[in-house]
């Protein structure tokens, strides 16, 4: 269960008095604060909330991209936010799947190419990581267009790629920044179909950010961040713990 | 309908940094080929300035140069009288004159460098009119005294007027400085014939060469003819101005083939450095021209808009070459003249010519390098660059 | 490395850019390996000269002949193990344009003072035995077309008259900086036939036992000779070989300037070019390190892209130079040899290595510290 007052240690994903603050020229601006978090395995969150109230950088705090002011973040047991940079990439490489709004694939690369880009960072051998790759295309259903370039592919098929490249190294949860914002409405309801299939079938867990209603919908549970803070269901907020 | 030319300004300084390369790119070129032309061209300026229209070179039939050609003292006498030779008041202006070399420290290697000397009878300054004492005297008749070129004595140590200096296994005192004009000239050291002869075990009556002055310049022709037709003489004559323009030749030749390959080469390598720019300021620039092309102006307008955006970067770059090189002119350097052996010192010379071409060769690098990527920019279709991101 | 796929994938990007940068490299390294190859026809004479020989001319100047009695006196100097003499004859074949260097020379020493130089033994003998026998340089004898049996016609220029040769060896070099523009006629023949100057060589060369007494020796020949109406002066082959270049002009001041332009001009082309593609490229490389790459990775990977772009111009620009010498002489005969050395490809190439290096260093530094939020943010 996904709760937001700082219990249940037993989370995979646990966020405990959470800030971050931005130096915009004189000003400090408190993007998010004291945010709690608790997500369990096989969850799917969706995160809304009015431009600029930190649901990006919420996203990118999780993902290890980003430190936080103050704040703690464990993940399936590792304490996230005192790690040093290069330790912080490693954990990424093999807890985090990124799928974002946009430039999610490399052009110059093959969709198979853009897929096989995690596993080239492990030591797999080269038959090792076709057998990966063609899994993960075949959960998202584009095995035929595996050797196509991003240009040759429409919107959408290009955010399954970038779904499959999430995918493929099965991470312990996958981030969706807007995966659907550059889409038209048939493209984005094939995605959240997909992500959807991830979930129940694959036991994924997932947390995506995201501003339309009807795509909030397909989420287990959306909370709102308010005031750098998240709330369950309109307006009742979290007290931290 | 033109597009302003202030867009192409502004734009090339909004990317400044790219158009800093192109312009270093084609400045460099532009300042070799320059600087390597001027180095041919005087080189080949101070020889052929070191003859006058109104002298004749006299060698002996089937030399190549004044070092290996032989003329005996009675074939001198008779050339005396013939057509076309000035006379003064001491007699016929013909000088003849000893060329050998001999070895002196360069103050700039410390090594020596062969340089030439001219046994000549009092009579040279004469002949010579572009030959004038600038310091001290002439040598006197019969004694070991030496009169040296201005720039021999910039160039070899020890050729100070006063010094004494030992050559040839006697000692000579130095007892003038002369300035030819920038010439052949000032880079010898003059001396009595006689003398020069004795020390280099030769009889008295041999000569390399005799320097005549003729009564006008088209007397040459009048003077040729009357060698050639007397059985007796085994001479050949020529001007002396065409005499130093073909000595010139060896080395001008070298100077300037193996620049133009330079120049060429360095040039493929600026139109490169080129294109690469033009074509990256066409890629971003997209959906500008995207848009200016909706609002009405053609591709021709376009293409001319690029092709002027290259031609104002090359201009500044041929300028700034052109510039660089400028200081040179002048700049007293020494090379080998290879028909001679012997180390002639002569100064690079810039001239308006030069400079023009230098900016031509830019301009031309500038459309070269302007034209397929402007072309590129034109036939862009305008929707698909409005459209892209 | 499985990453060579990436790394090429993204230099053929914007195929245009790419070709114009590599042909940047390959122009730049093309012209090095051309000023490399003036260089060596001036100096590569100093390089290989013989370090066991000497060579003695007059002391008042080299135009200045030395008399034949000095020979026996030459071999009787301790540490003297050979000696050789010849003359300069600096004669015109057809045109004067058609330049070559013309020696008379002993024929009884000559050979064996240049054993570098590579004279068959039949066409040796046959040389000798004919009074207006010559032998030709390889060079010379490819340029004019000459085979055994040819009959030259050389005319005098000092000694005038016109005079013929039958050629009657070739000679080859073992080295590529070795002149084979040579040709060499009997001394005797050119001694007899002189009008005038008869028992006078040109200069001597001496071949001494031990290199390293080359200093005392030389100063007991000049000394030997000392005060006398033909004095000596003496060098040792390279010095004198050096002192000659020497007098050319300031060729590496030249060389090293227009060398320094197209490096640094090398350069800014290659970092300017680096620097757009890296800046084109910020949000690919903010996914990647969102994946997991490190910043290290994305470093190595801007210079690994640089470096390929010098490595593959760099090669195909020594290349084309070592082409081009293949053609031969382009100043028609001006230079004693046209050759690039083992030395300076390696040297090249190592040097656009260099450039790619450095000029990709800068962009490479930017993507390493790159920040994803900070890309990502950039949408």
């Amino acid at each position: 269960m996904v709760r937001v007052d700082g219990n249940g240690n037993s989370s995979l994903i646990c966020v405990r008095g959470l800030d971050k603050k931005y130096q915009r020229g004189s000003e400090e601006i408190h993007v998010l604060q004291g945010l709690n978090l608790n997500v369990e395995k096989g969850e799917f969150v969706a995160f809304m909330g009015p431009s600029g109230s930190g649901k990006t950088t919420l996203l990118n705090l999780l993902g290890g991209v980003d430190v936080p002011t103050r704040g703690s973040i464990t993940v399936a047991g590792d304490e996230i936010t005192h790690m040093s940079r290069s330790k912080l990439t490693e954990w990424r490489a093999r807890h985090v799947g990124f799928v974002f709004q946009v430039f999610n694939l490399i052009p110059v690369l093959t969709a198979y190419q853009n897929v096989e880009l995690p596993l080239l960072l492990t030591k797999l051998n080269k038959a090792e990581r076709k057998t990966h790759v063609e899994t993960a295309l075949g959960v998202v259903g584009l095995t035929d267009r595996m050797h196509h370039y991003p240009r040759q592919l429409s919107g959408g098929q290009e955010q399954r790629v970038a779904i499959a490249r999430a995918i493929v190294s099965d991470p312990t949860f996958l981030l969706c920044d807007e995966p659907t914002g550059d889409l038209d409405r048939k493209s984005a309801d094939e995605i959240m179909n997909l992500i959807e299939r991830l979930v129940a079938e694959y036991g994924k867990t997932v947390l995506m950010v995201t501003h339309d209603p009807l795509v909030a919908k397909r989420a287990h549970t959306t909370l709102h961040l308010e005031k750098g803070a998240l709330v369950e269901a309109a307006g009742k907020e979290v007290a931290a713990s | 309908m033109a597009i302003p030319v202030i867009y192409n300004m502004r734009s090339v300084k909004a990317r400044w940094t790219s158009a800093v390369v192109a312009v270093l790119g084609i400045a460099g070129t532009v300042g070799v080929f320059v600087a390597m032309l001027s180095l041919a061209r005087g080189f080949k300026a101070t020889l052929v300035h070191s003859g006058s229209a109104r002298n004749a070179m006299v060698r002996r039939a089937g030399s190549t140069s004044e070092m290996d050609s032989v003329i005996q003292l009675d074939q001198e006498k008779i050339l005396e009288d013939a057509p076309g030779v000035a006379r003064s008041a001491e007699g016929p202006l013909v000088s003849p004159e000893v060329v050998v070399i001999a070895p002196f420290p360069l103050k700039s290697t410390g090594t020596d460098a062969n340089v030439q000397i001219r046994g000549v009878s009092t009579k040279a300054p004469q002949v010579h009119e572009n030959v004038k004492i600038v310091a001290g005297r002439l040598f006197q008749p019969g004694l070991n005294e030496l009169v040296v070129g201005k720039n021999a004595v910039h160039s070899y140590a020890g050729l100070d007027l006063g010094n004494t200096v030992r050559f040839g296994g006697g000692q000579w005192k130095i007892v003038g400085v002369f300035d030819a004009g920038g010439t052949a000239f000032d880079s010898e050291v003059w001396c009595d014939s006689n003398i020069l002869s004795e020390v280099y075990h030769r009889p008295q009556s041999i000569f390399s060469s005799l320097a005549v002055r003729l009564t006008s310049p088209d007397a040459l022709s009048t003077f040729k003819d009357a060698l050639t037709s007397d059985p007796r003489l085994t001479l050949q004559a020529e001007r002396e101005v065409d005499y130093y323009d073909k000595q010139s030749r060896v080395l001008t030749t070298l100077i300037t083939v193996l620049g133009s390959i330079v120049a060429a080469v360095m040039g493929i390598g600026a139109v490169f450095g080129a294109l690469n720019t033009m074509y990256s300021a066409v890629a971003e620039r997209s959906r500008e021209i995207a848009t200016i092309r909706a609002l009405g102006f053609g591709a021709g307008s376009v293409v001319i808009s690029f092709v002027v955006e290259a031609l104002l970067i090359s201009s500044v770059g041929g300028a700034l070459g052109c510039l660089a090189v400028l200081p040179l002119n002048g700049l007293t350097t020494g090379a080998m003249n290879w028909q001679t052996f012997s180390h002639l010192a002569f100064a690079f010379s810039v001239t308006p010519i030069l400079l023009a071409g230098g900016i031509v060769f830019a301009l031309l690098m500038g459309l070269v390098g302007g034209l397929p990527p402007a072309i590129r920019a034109a036939r862009r279709p305008v929707a698909a660059a409005l459209r892209a991101l | 490395m499985k990453f060579l796929p990436f790394i090429f994938a993204n230099l053929f990007r914007k195929k245009i850019r790419t070709v114009l940068t590599v042909g940047s490299f390959a122009v730049a390294l093309f012209l090095f390996g051309l000023l490399f190859v003036v260089r060596g026809a001036f100096t590569g004479g100093v390089d290989i000269a013989g370090a066991d020989r000497l060579v003695t001319i007059n002391r008042t100047s080299i135009i200045q002949p030395l008399p034949l009695s000095y020979r026996d006196r030459l071999l009787k100097i301790p540490g003297v193990k050979q000696v050789t003499f010849a003359n300069w004859f600096g004669g015109v074949y057809q045109d004067e344009r058609n330049f070559f260097p013309q020696f008379a020379v002993d024929t009884d020493t000559m050979h064996q003072m240049f054993p570098e130089l590579l004279i068959s033994d039949d066409q040796w003998r046959a040389f000798v035995a004919d009074r207006e026998g010559a032998v030709v340089g390889e060079n010379t004898a490819k340029r004019f077309g000459w085979k055994i049996g040819d009959r030259i016609p050389i005319r005098g220029t000092f000694i005038p008259g016109i005079w013929e040769f039958n050629v009657r060896a070739i000679y080859h070099g073992t080295r590529p900086a070795d002149d084979t523009t040579q040709f060499w006629f009997h001394w005797k023949y050119f001694d007899e036939r002189k009008p005038f100057g008869k028992g006078f060589v040109g200069w001597y060369t001496i071949r001494i036992d031990n290199p390293d007494r080359a200093v005392e020796i030389i100063k007991t020949i000049d000394q030997e000779f000392a005060n006398s109406p033909w004095e000596t002066k003496t060098d040792t082959e390279k010095a004198f070989a050096a002192g000659w270049v020497k007098q050319f002009g300031n060729i590496q001041f030249l060389i090293l300037t227009i060398g320094g332009v197209v490096f640094f001009t090398l350069l800014l082309v290659t970092g300017n070019t680096m620097a757009i593609a890296v800046r084109e490229r910020i949000g690919e490389l903010a996914v990647l390190k969102a994946i997991g790459y490190s910043d290290g990775f994305v470093l190595r990977l801007i210079l690994a892209e640089s470096l390929m772009v010098a490595a593959v111009g760099g090669v195909l620009g020594m290349f084309l130079a070592k082409l081009f010498t293949l053609a031969g002489d382009p100043t028609r005969g001006l230079l004693p040899f046209f050759y690039l050395p083992a030395g300076a490809i390696a040297g090249g190439i190592a040097t656009a290595l260099a450039v790619g290096i450095i000029a990709g260093m800068l962009p490479a530094v930017s993507a390493m510290r790159l920040r994803v939020v900070d890309a990502l943010r950039r949408v």
